[in-house]
This record gives structure tokens, sequence and C-alpha cells, in this order.
């Protein structure tokens, strides 16, 4: 395990410094920016010294390198407010949607598969199939602004704005954006789950199972599934990284405070030193989800356990 | 080593059913949609004695395996059916009964080892709990009893130092070993037929004859029927008293086991005899019957054995030979055999 995270290291590095070139490459002057055309050239200069612009450009990448490795991003070009601050304040939001979308999705995606393979060429399955097809061509952001418009807007069923404060505020706050997370993940696992339990059902232990008088239902959620799970980890992996992304666009629409509303936000207003931060938590945050998938397989798979 | 009273109980002998344990009656198997389906097994009838063991063999692709799924209520459908038949188990049709029934059957009274110890065991589960479920699914017993159970089992068939391993999975063991818990797994619930479908073609020599051993054990000890699936007539002799021979999907042969090595009266019977392997003369190359099984569903009319036949005359391409009873202890399905000589 410890092998697995040293393994990230060069991985993590490598985004920084497409980070840092990404940011210095883009147009624009940040001091100008931050104060405006009509800046007197004094105040940028101060701007710039304040903010560690005015040293060598392999200076600043040194900087920044230490800067990471001690949390420390610097401040807001806009505020002032360290850029910690920012991104701490707004994690936990954009985690609450991650994971309340992932467990939404699941819970629909997964039982969802089982019942298309199970009753492959049937009604369920092309369920299944429309279903997916839909989820795949229908972008979140639209997705979510439909949702937002019926259930929201017209039928006052929950709130238009905001993350809502307490839990239950929070959770009819958290519903509509997860959803429409959700349902793009469930078409998607729905999907993998049916293709990996339809290649585990004509297995040979399958067949064993059904040998020594297991029924139906036993035969798919005891040996099929946990069988299934392995090749499913990884899609679920993946689905994982691709919600963090989708959470930006349902942020924005559902005016959710948020990881992603801050990047969009900060980039607008060219506010480098929170897209930095902003990118390298989002980074961080996918070698971690990597980590927690090597992790999964190990709990899953004995014949990894045990090496 | 001693058998503890559980395992080594006697069946009671069915005393409401005095004919055979299995009997199958003109059994067809197809593959693939109706209309234009392939008969992989035509018109296969058999049956077997509470006690006996029995042996089918056949080349590759005679319908071995699928005649042993059939009576397990496991043929693959879609795309497989069963077509003709009835598969009677102490009198009662299996193939007559409710889906839902079979299951109560399946490792209770008939159970079955498959060809392939690598894959039929199930890679996240450990051995003690895959054989406990086999236990679990159709008696009633405590936990720490069923756990006793299994390491008695496991001792039976020749796993070292149970208690350790029944917590292990299916990876850390050898092929061989495999086998042998899945042998244990079968014989969880003393059925009353033990289908091994060729328990050992996938081992190497001496585990072969390692398993074999296992299995006189089985029936020595169990008291169990067995039916023993092979492409081997010598792995068949050394456990079963009754051969019955399968070629392309039909029962060529039927006889004991002393009268097919003494007089076959099948000319493909007579081919696999010769292409036993002797140990005596290593030297000489092992006889091959010359051609190919045909595929299922070319062979139309007359003896599916007659393009590779030795012996054919005019007859055996326009007719096809029943299953006739040339003594009481034996059956084959030839013309020639039968008497004919034009
Ligand atoms: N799913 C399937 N679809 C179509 N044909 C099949 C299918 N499964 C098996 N068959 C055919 O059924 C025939 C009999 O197969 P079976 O497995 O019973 O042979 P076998 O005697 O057990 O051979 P082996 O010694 O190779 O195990 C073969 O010709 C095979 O091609
Ligand atoms: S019936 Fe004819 S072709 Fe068939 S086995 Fe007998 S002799 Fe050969
Ligand atoms: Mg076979």
């Amino acid at each position: 395990m410890l092998y697995r995270l040293a393994d990230a290291i060069p991985t993590i590095w490598l985004v920084l410094t497409l980070v840092f070139i990404a940011m210095r490459i883009l147009p624009g002057d940040p001091a100008i920016a931050a104060l405006g055309d009509g800046a007197l050239p004094e105040q940028l200069a101060e701007f710039r010294e304040k903010m560690g612009l005015n040293v060598p450009i392999w200076q600043q990448y040194f900087n920044f390198l230490i800067g990471t490795l001690t949390l420390d991003f610097g401040k807001s070009y806009m505020n002032g407010a360290p850029v910690l601050d920012l991104i701490a304040r707004n994690l936990p939001y954009t985690i609450q949607l991650t994971v309340a979308a992932m467990i939404l999705g699941t819970v629909i995606g997964i039982p969802f598969g089982v019942l298309a393979a199970v009753k492959r060429g049937k009604l369920p399955d092309s369920g299944m199939r429309i279903f997916s097809l839909v989820g795949y061509a229908v972008p979140d952001f639209y997705l979510g602004a439909l949702f937002l418009i019926g259930f929201a807007l017209n039928l006052r069923w929950f709130p238009i704005n905001g993350a809502g404060s307490g839990f239950f505020d929070i959770l009819h706050h958290l519903f509509l954006p997860a959803l429409t997370l959700a349902l793009v993940k469930a078409a998607f696992i729905g999907r993998l789950t049916r293709t990996s339990v339809l290649e585990v059902l004509g297995k040979d232990y399958v067949r064993t199972a059904r040998a020594k008088g297991a029924r139906e239902n036993r035969v798919i959620y005891r040996h099929a599934l946990r069988n299934a799970l392995l090749p499913l980890a990884t899609g679920m992996g993946l689905s994982l990284l691709a919600t963090l992304s989708g959470s930006v666009a349902v942020e924005l629409v559902f005016n959710r405070p948020g990881i992603g509303r801050l990047l969009i936000q900060s980039i607008t207003e060219r506010d480098y030193g929170v897209i930095q931060g902003g990118v390298v938590v989002f980074a961080l945050m996918v070698v971690f989800v990597n980590l927690m998938m090597d992790l999964l397989y190990v709990v899953i798979d004995p014949r990894i356990r045990v090496k | 080593m001693t058998i503890a009273p559980s395992l080594s109980r006697q069946q009671p002998v069915s005393s409401t059913h005095p004919g055979p344990l299995l009997k199958v009656e003109d059994l067809s198997i197809e593959f693939g949609p109706e209309g234009t389906a392939v008969r992989v097994v035509e018109g296969v009838s058999f049956s077997i004695d509470a006690g006996a063991a029995v042996g089918i063999v056949g080349e590759s692709g005679s319908g071995k395996s699928m005649t042993s799924l059939a009576v397990m209520g496991l043929i693959p459908s879609p795309p497989g059916r069963i077509a003709t038949g009835r598969i009677l188990f102490e009198g009662v049709d299996l193939l007559g009964l409710p889906r839902s029934r079979m299951p109560e059957i399946r490792g209770r009274d008939i159970a079955m080892i498959f060809q392939e110890p690598m894959s039929s065991l199930n890679p996240v589960m450990t051995i003690g709990d895959q054989i406990g479920e086999a236990i679990k699914l159709h008696e009633k017993m405590g936990r720490e009893e069923r756990r006793q159970r299994i390491i008695e089992l496991l001792k039976l068939v020749g796993i070292p130092d149970p208690e350790r391993r029944l917590g292990a999975y299916p990876h850390q063991f050898s092929g061989g070993m495999r086998q042998r818990v899945m042998i244990a797994m079968a014989v969880a619930c003393n059925p009353k037929l033990l289908i091994a479908d060729e328990p050992t073609t996938a081992l190497d020599v001496t585990i072969q004859a390692q398993v074999l051993e296992l299995m006189h054990k089985i029936r020595r000890t169990l008291n169990t029927t067995i039916l023993l699936i092979s492409h081997d007539l010598g792995v068949i002799a050394d456990i079963c008293e009754r051969v019955i021979v399968m070629y392309a999907g039909k029962v060529v042969e039927d006889a004991d086991v002393k009268t097919i090595f003494r007089s076959p009266k099948h000319p493909y019977t007579r081919g696999l005899l010769q292409s036993i392997p002797r140990l005596k003369d290593e030297n000489t190359r092992l006889y091959q019957i010359p051609g190919m099984v045909p595929l299922p569903g070319t062979i139309k009319q007359g003896c599916p054995f007659f393009p590779r036949c030795p012996d054919r005359i005019d007859k055996c391409a326009r007719e096809t030979p029943p299953l006739l009873e040339i003594t009481s202890q034996q059956k084959a399905a030839c013309w020639v055999s039968a008497g004919a000589t034009s």
C-alpha cells in the first residue's frame, strides 16, 4: 500500500507542473485582471510583489511546489483571502454532492443492471438500453436545468439554490443536483453491471453453484454479483472521477457552493492563486480515488489480498 | 482413517421404488432456435441400478457432458433444449417436475463433479464456505456442527490440515486439490447419485490415479451410485462395472466392462479399445481411429459411424442401426454385429 502511495508521487508532481505551466501560458496579466485597466504602475508593482510574481519564473515554480507541500496555496488575488480557506470552505459541498451522487447512482444502477442481465432480451433489458442511451446522450447540465425548472421552479418541491444548513435541509438541497449526476452515473453503472454479470453467469463456478442446489437468487447475488464486482470496481472508479468533473456543471446550474463553482469563478476572474489551488485539490482527489479503488480490489479479490 | 457416523450412514434404500435408481429414456437434446436446431444427443436410453458404477465413454463432442447435464437439469437454456425423452430418478420423471423443484434434488439426491477443476470453484469464497453452502442448502444444522462436517469431508477427500485449509481460497490449491474440494462438496449431503464428468482429464497422470483412488473410496465408504464420464476406457474400467459407449450423440454399445474388453460388438468400441495405452509396449504408436467425429446434425441417414467404419456394408449407409440386445449383458447398434451381411 505504501508502495502505491509512493507510486502516486510522480503523478502528483507532473500534475502540479502542468498546472503551473498552464497558468503562465494563459493570456492576460493577473495583476491587471485583479486591479483593473486603470491601475497605476506602482499599484501593479506592489501587487506583483505581494503575490510573489516579481521573482524569476523558476523561483515562482519552486515556491509553488513548496507551497503545495505545506498546503499553502497563497492568497486569492481578488479578495486576499487565503486560498486554502476558500477551498476548505467549498470542498465539503463538492464531497457531499459527489458522495450522494455516487450512492444514488450505485443504488439505482446495480440492481437495474442485474435485472437487465437476468432478464436478458426481455422488458427490463430494453428499459436498461433506453435508459443508458438517454443517460449517455443528455448532458448533465441540461438534465440539471430540466430538474431545476420542473421540480424546483414549477412544482416548488425543492429549493432553487444554495446548499442549506442542518441535516434535513442539506439533504433537501442536495437531492436534485445529486439525482442529476446519479442518473448519468446509474446509466453507466447499470450498463457495466449488466455486461459483467452476464459474463460471470456463464462461468463454471456459477454452474457449480446451481449443481449444489442453489436457487437462482442465491446464484446471482451470492456467486455472480460478487465476482462481477471486480470489473465493476474499475468502472465505478472512472465514474467517480467523471462525477467530480460533472459536479462543476451541476454546481453552476443549481448555484451551489463547491470547488467546481469556485474554479469557474476564479477562471473568469483570472484569480490564478485560486485556480492553482483548486486544480491541485482536484488532482489530489483523483489520486485519492485511485488509491481507494486499489484498496477496494484488495477487499473484493482474495487473489490480490494474499500476495 | 475413521469416518464419522454422519458421513458413513447408509443411504436409506428407497422402499417405495423397486426399479433402477436412474432411467433415461429416449433422451434428445437440441441446440439452437427451433426449426434449425441441431441435435447433439439423440434417442439416448440407459439405466443405472442403485449402488452400481456405470461409465459413459466416447470421443470429444459425443454428447457425454450434455447427457449428464440433462440429468442435473442444467442444460444451458437457451440455446439448449431437451427435445424428447424422460429422465426417471427413483421412478419420478425429473423433466415433468416444476422448475422450482430441481434445486431441492441437485446436490442432495444427485450431485456432480465437473471436467474443469481450475474454474469450477468460486474464486472469491473460501472452500470451507463453498462446501458449507452445499450442506446449508439441504440440511439444517448448527454452525459448529457444520464446521465439523466440513472438516470431516476435507479429511475424507484427503486434504491435509483441514482445520486451517477450510479458510483458504481456491487459488491457493493445485488442480488436483481443487478437484478433491469439488468431490467433498459433491458428497457433502451424501447424494444417491454422483455424476463425475471427466474428473481426471485436466489433471496429470499421478494426480489422476489419486483422484480415481478417491472415487473408489467414496464408493466404498458412502455407498454412492456413480455415473463416471470419460473418453478413456481405462479410467472407466478402473471404477465401473458397466460402460455405455456414445458416438455422435447416440448410444452405440452398452455392456458390462468385462464383456466389452473380451468381445466388443461395435466397431467403434473396438477402435476405442485399441487406442488405450498399454504400459508393456510403450514404443508402439497408439492406434487412432481414422477420421473425425461428425459434427452434430451432419449425419442425416444411416449409421453415424459409417464414414469411419472398417466393417461397413451397403445397408449401413441407408438405415440407422437401432440399439439391439445381443446378449442379456450386451447391446450394440451395428448391423454387422447384428448379423447383417449386405
Ligand atoms: N452452447 C452450445 N451450442 C451449440 N452446440 C453445443 C453447445 N454446447 C455444446 N454443444 C455441442 O454439443 C455436442 C456435445 O457436447 P458435449 O459437451 O456433451 O460433448 P462431450 O462428449 O462432453 O465432449 P468432451 O469430451 O469434449 O467433454 C458437441 O458437439 C458440442 O459442439
Ligand atoms: S452399422 Fe455398419 S457402419 Fe455402423 S458400425 Fe456397424 S458396420 Fe459400421
Ligand atoms: Mg464433456
